[in-house]
């Protein structure tokens, strides 16, 4: 029996090859001489074709029983909802006891204040004050509803018009807080599928807009515009579709993290050969750069025209709260039904909005506050050369003035804890205000720890100068090791 | 749940239909227009997609002078509604100098401190001139004044809970604060209808997203058994953790939410609460304190408590109370309270003053009597409405009452035929509703007056027979005296 078996095999085996060279040995398909060994390949690939179309393997579905899901849900340990509190995370703030103006009280004691980006001055201003005040009594202190449901106040929209007068834009829109204007105004023109380039070192706000416009994003080095420049080339050059979609440029014009300035020239002449449109943030140079404070554009000749949308706080040189947001009338007017942070909160409060009419104004009124600002942050700066162990990372016409360790320990959090000491050390002991940066585990920027001071143009000669020896000799003394 | 009857439904849908197809119409006709004069924008997507763009072109600028309508006073009972006017068939409005006074049945001035106060006005004018309109710095550097720690303190104690943080915005509360106690590989359970900055919040946590029926805490239940016991999606690795997100009164419904229950079925799966009093928070409850007052609900079960200032307080900003852990873990690491100006000093003041009025730390009864007069002008307004026909959404004690109208020709007609008679009222429409429940929303003050609401009232009913929308009978008058006898 077996050896019949083994007959039959053998003969089968020998036959096979024969079998199958021997018909085809010669033949030729298209021009192809035919072997036998692709008639067996042929035959395993539709072997394998068959297996890969048969419906794999399932484990019948059977639902969970209510007493499983009970199980289940029985077992179910959730985290906590913090992780535990740590050391580090116990932090106290200084707490002001007077207006956050050039000199303020903490602890009963009058300190220089350098924490607050008053650029101009403006803390404490009478007309300020005093046009806040008529505000408040005409309009009381909240607007009670979002802008489309009768929190639209007549001086919202003044304070409107007036900055895109200012500016020179043709329309703007009003934020009721700073980094709302952001994070609302980028998903409102920013989709999936659209591309946005943007710098790594800009602000949680900008962030979050980004992330919430589900775009595809990319990152280019910190104000490197070769970088710039290299990431454009390649977005246009791999992406054969990229011209039906949206591009943008996300810059800010100077950088909270930083304290550079963002080559606006260099940018401008990028976007025009590429094609991208450019949103900027002036949050930190809006009343600061250019002759007359009129920001980034003015500061670089650049026709206001040519950046698509421009985005601003108005918690820094205007010294009140909000944020607006100009550019095309389309631009505006798409916003108030689209950006969800116009849209879903009320107002900005009426005397806030009073409060940046009068800075505008005082601002055409008085240009000399900008060069005295210009003049304090020359000066600061005059003190702070050859400070031990810190350099000064930001553009010297920079009124945020942001110190970086010469040689960092490598971790964001040590040496934002070396730079807290040397603040603490300069408040108790000589009484000035300045701050370390911090910060937010959600903020994904990866730029250095600084110390930042906040140049005023209400600093005298002498609070510069306290400013500036203090931080010497704290820096002498706790960064002696890290030379 | 609002069920529209068939005709309604009908209508409505034929409305829309109708918008829609003169809509492509122009839009063809405006194609040709701009394919003749090329744009000069060659080489870049348009900006405004199209058709995000539609519904604005060809819906909105239709009513938009029913939106947006510009006010010359606070935003008290009356106010005086700026008069409009264009040339280009809506397109633009223009403002002119005149204005009409106008009873205001729209803004959240629920306990009536938008106006200026005897109490709080003072004291708010004082602090502005100490500390300025602004600190221009944040929380962590030389935004924190003492104003700040004493409104944190005084909020805390105010809602029940050891600890606080104060924002400057209620929007950026939620959408800054969710991401921070939540991400990856937890589960965020949201109500179908919680409010944008929520939805916002939860789409940057990074976290998963469920939604259950909006108020139906067995729903919740079905929704939380089915995620607890499937996991995460693909790795099937269970969740973090899972943190439920409700509304105390949801503000386009004007319902309040089934807390004790929605807090039961939470603490039977073990997932945190996290509970949005925007609109309840000083409007509700025997002594302002919100929902859980109301509802009778320790606020030591709800684990995150958040509310704003814009609408009992008159002022603006938001805060979060929880416990003193929580609230220590987001001032290290929360970017509204790192990166964000903090909370101009006079707004806190108004916040804190108007929490002194409601407690009655000002030494007068104001404040319980704000609280009273809300309540009876809301269950007096709503009974009213609902005596005439209106079909009214919502619960008893909500100072919040939307009135369906369905048909979106009905939307203007409604709002300016409202405001021809002085009465300024909210009309809301697609994208905050669905497309056809479209709705005028009315929210009642403490600072209307009997007689301003009886006011009200009458031109609501005129205006419901004019636009019809009335969709119940009426109830017979001679009873609906009775009642208003009764009520007073
Ligand atoms: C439920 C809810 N949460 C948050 C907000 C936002 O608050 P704010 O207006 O202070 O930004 C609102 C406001 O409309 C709201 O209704």
């Amino acid at each position: 029996m077996a050896s019949i078996v083994m007959d039959v095999m053998k003969t089968a085996l020998d036959w096979v090859p024969g079998a199958l060279n021997a018909p085809f040995a010669r033949a030729v398909l298209f021009g192809v001489p035919i072997g036998g060994h692709y008639v067996v390949e042929a035959l395993l690939v539709v072997v394998i074709l068959f297996l890969l179309l048969q419906k794999s393997y399932k484990p019948p579905k059977k639902p969970l029983t209510e007493r499983e899901v009970d199980e289940l849900c029985e077992d179910w340990v959730p985290e906590s909802l913090i992780p535990p509190i740590t050391e580090e995370m116990n932090y106290e703030p200084p707490i002001l006891e007077s207006a956050a103006g050039p000199h303020t009280v903490i602890k009963g004691k009058e300190v220089v204040n350098f924490a607050s980006a008053n650029y101009l001055g403006l803390i404490g201003h009478e007309k300020l004050i005093e046009s806040c005040t008529d505000a408040l009594d005409k309009y009381g202190v909240g607007s009670c509803g979002p802008r489309g449901f009768y929190g639209t106040i007549d001086v919202h929209l003044d304070c409107e018009s007036k900055i895109a007068k200012f500016l020179g834009t043709p329309d703007s829109i009003l934020y009721s807080y700073g980094i709302s204007t952001m994070f609302s105004a980028i998903p409102a023109f920013c989709k999936k599928g659209d591309i946005i380039v943007v710098d790594d070192g800009v602000h949680w706000g900008i962030q979050n807009g980004l992330h919430l416009s589900r775009s595809t994003i990319v990152y280019f080095k910190h104000n490197d515009m070769q970088s710039l420049e290299s990431t454009l080339e390649k977005i246009t050059r791999e992406n054969k579709r990229a011209s039906k979609m949206r591009r943008y440029i996300v810059v800010e014009a100077l950088y909270q993290n930083s304290g550079k300035l963002a080559p606006l020239d260099v940018i401008i002449r990028l976007k025009e050969k590429y094609r991208f449109r450019v949103l900027l943030d002036e949050s930190n140079s809006f009343g600061v750069l250019g002759e007359s404070g009129r920001g980034l554009t003015e500061h670089f000749g650049v026709p206001v025209g040519k950046i698509d949308i421009i985005t601003a706080a108005m918690g820094n040189a205007l010294a009140t709260c909000g944020g607006f947001c100009t550019g095309s009338v389309r631009v505006v007017d798409h916003q108030r039904l689209s950006s969800s942070g116009y849209v879903f909160s009320a107002s900005l409060p009426p005397y806030l909005a009073t409060a940046a009419n009068t800075a505008i104004d005082l601002l055409e009124e008085n240009p000399v506050l900008i060069t005295k600002l210009r003049k304090n942050v020359a000066l600061l700066w005059r003190g702070l050369a050859e400070i031990p162990g810190l350099s000064i990372a930001s553009d010297p016409l920079s009124p945020l003035v942001y110190l970086k360790l010469k040689n960092s320990t490598g971790s964001f959090k040590k040496d934002s804890q070396l730079l807290q000491d040397i603040a603490d050390h300069a408040l108790n002991k000589d009484s000035v205000l300045v701050v370390a940066s911090k910060r937010s585990t959600l903020d994904k920027c990866g730029l250095a720890a600084g110390i930042r001071l906040f140049v005023s143009a209400a600093h005298s000669e002498s609070d510069l100068l306290k400013a500036a020896e203090s931080l010497k000799r704290a820096s002498e003394l706790l960064l002696a090791g890290y030379n | 749940m609002i069920t529209i009857p068939y005709t309604t439904a009908l209508t409505t849908l034929f409305s829309y239909g109708l918008l829609f197809a003169f809509g492509q119409l122009r839009d063809l006709f405006r194609k040709f227009v701009e394919w003749w004069s090329s744009s000069n924008l060659h080489g870049y997507a348009p900006i405004c997609l199209g058709l995000e763009d539609f519904y604005v072109r060809r819906l909105y600028l239709r009513i938009q002078d029913c939106f947006g309508r510009p006010i010359a006073s606070a935003p008290d009972a009356w106010i005086d509604v700026v008069e409009r006017y264009s040339n280009d068939y809506n397109k633009t409005l223009k403002r002119t100098t005149n204005t009409s006074k106008c009873l205001n049945l729209g803004s959240y001035n629920y306990l009536g401190f938008a106006a200026a106060d005897e109490y709080c006005t003072p004291r708010v004018i004082e602090s502005l001139k100490r500390f300025s309109p602004s600190t221009c710095s944040t929380r962590v550097d030389g935004g924190t004044t003492i104003l700040h720690t004493q409104l944190e303190e005084c909020v805390a104690r105010f809602v029940g809970k050891p600890a606080a943080i104060v924002t400057g915005m209620g929007y950026v509360t939620n959408s800054a604060i969710l991401p921070v106690l939540i991400g990856k590989g937890g589960l965020i359970i949201s109500d179908s209808l919680n409010h944008n900055s929520i939805v916002n919040g939860a789409r940057g946590s990074g976290a998963t997203v469920r939604v259950f029926q909006h108020n139906t805490p067995s729903h919740l239940e079905e929704v939380l058994r089915e995620q607890i016991a499937e996991g995460q999606p693909r790795t099937r690795r269970p969740w973090k953790k899972i943190i439920v997100v409700v509304e105390g009164i949801y503000s386009m419904e004007g319902e309040l939410c089934k807390l004790p229950e929605i807090i039961t079925v939470c603490k039977k799966y073990k997932a945190y609460t996290y509970l949005d009093e925007a609109h309840s928070i000083g409007a509700v409850g025997k002594t302002g304190r919100g929902v859980c007052e109301l509802l009778g609900v320790d606020t030591a079960d709800v684990d995150i408590m958040m509310g704003t200032f814009t609408k009992s307080f008159g002022s603006c900003g938001g805060y979060i109370a929880a416990s003193k852990e929580v609230i220590e873990y987001l001032k290290y690491t929360c970017p509204a309270h790192l990166y964000a100006t903090s909370i101009s000093p006079p707004a806190a003041q108004q916040i804190l003053s108007s929490i002194q009025v409601i407690l009655g730390e000002d030494g007068s009864s104001r404040g319980a009597q704000k609280l009273a007069r809300i309540r009876e002008n809301s269950n007096f307004f709503r009974s009213e409405l609902q005596k005439m026909g209106f079909e009214v959404l919502g619960d008893n004690d909500s100072p919040v009452m939307p009135i369906m109208l369905y048909n979106p020709a009905k939307i203007p007609a409604f709002s300016r035929e409202c405001l021809k008679r002085n009465v300024a009222v909210v009309t809301v429409a697609f994208p905050a509703t669905p497309l056809l429940l479209a709705r005028a929303r009315i929210c009642i003050s403490a600072s209307h007056t009997r007689e301003d609401l009886i006011k009200g009232l009458e031109v609501i009913s005129q205006v419901g027979d004019l636009v019809g929308i009335k969709y119940f009978p009426a109830e017979p008058k001679k009873q609906q005296e009775e009642g208003r006898v009764k009520l007073e």
